[in-house]
């Protein structure tokens, strides 16, 4: 059973993988990478890591996608570009890093000796005990991606603001301003 | 029986190589910023795959922090596009070196 959800996760997470790097649409790339990241939150559930498979469908596919479907959906067609063709020195180099690491990967993983897991209980992955490593060993960890989020929040604000208005226009504004007083008081004055 | 280590680190690196060669090879920063969340993705699998076989919980918090980070890459990296199309930049990773020397 575990081994057919297992080829199940498995083949979705590198087809949707595949789609994410091939669609030409930004948001069926997108969709695409929501398939993915389910995929992989089955192989949590595999692996009796029950919090992270949660937390990976709620921050993921709940947070973290929709501010991606916003931007492509705010950016529109412009998302899009007309013609994605690369020079041939650029595929000629992503094609030796890629099978580099494929190589060095499939010869790290025929040595290993992890083939054999070791016994858990069943609160491996609950939430309590992952919890209460957060807590305890890893509470300067936690702190700090507390630290990290608040900063990025800033900086998204900081971003997103756009162009300062420029000062020719606070000039002008400034004037108006001082124009419509004196043109105030010239009348009450005048009364 | 279950499916040992070796096969999710398979998985893992598949999934690492398919986000590499999208990160080098796609043009659209959108793009490639869903190519990073499978790479950082990837990563995470490996990490609770160790833990899990290891039989302890620092590759869960591990895998949760780099969450949290792929979080906030993902906001600044947003950001950075929204103020690209407000300044009506053109959204191109190659037409983007105005920095080059």
């Amino acid at each position: 059973m575990a081994t057919v959800v297992w080829f199940f996760a498995a083949g979705g997470a590198i087809v949707s993988a595949l789609a994410v790097i091939v669609q030409r649409n930004p948001f069926i790339s997108a969709i695409a990478l929501l398939g993915n990241l389910a995929s992989l939150a089955m192989m949590y559930v595999l692996l009796q890591s029950d919090f992270v498979a949660a937390a990976q469908v709620i921050v993921y596919a709940g947070a973290v996608m929709v501010m991606f479907l916003f931007v492509i959906a705010y950016i529109g067609p412009r998302g899009e570009l007309a013609e994605e063709h690369r020079r041939p020195w650029q595929v000629a180099v992503a094609t030796i890093a890629t099978s580099a690491i494929l190589v060095e990967i499939a010869l790290v993983v025929g040595r290993s000796g992890f083939d054999a897991p070791a016994s858990v209980s069943e609160q491996f992955g609950s939430p309590q005990a992952v919890g209460q490593l957060f807590l305890t060993t890893y509470v300067g960890a936690f702190e700090l991606v507390s630290l990290l989020l608040l900063v990025a929040a800033i900086a998204a604000v900081v971003l997103g603001a756009g162009p300062r208005p420029m000062r020719v226009q606070m000039d002008e504004r400034e004037r108006r301003v001082r124009e419509a007083r004196e043109l105030a008081a010239t009348r009450s004055g005048g009364e | 029986m279950s499916p040992g280590l070796g096969s999710y680190l398979i998985i893992s690196g598949a999934l690492f190589a398919i986000g590499l060669t999208g990160v080098l090879l796609r043009r659209s920063p959108l793009v490639v910023l869903l190519s990073l969340e499978v790479m950082l993705n990837s990563a995470n699998l490996a990490l609770v795959g160790f833990g899990r076989y290891v039989g302890n919980r620092d590759g869960q918090v591990f895998a949760l922090v780099v969450m949290g980070v792929a979080a906030a890459e993902v906001v600044v990296g947003l950001g950075l596009i929204v103020a690209m199309e407000r300044r009506k930049m053109i959204l191109d990773t190659d037409e983007l070196a105005e920095l080059r020397g």
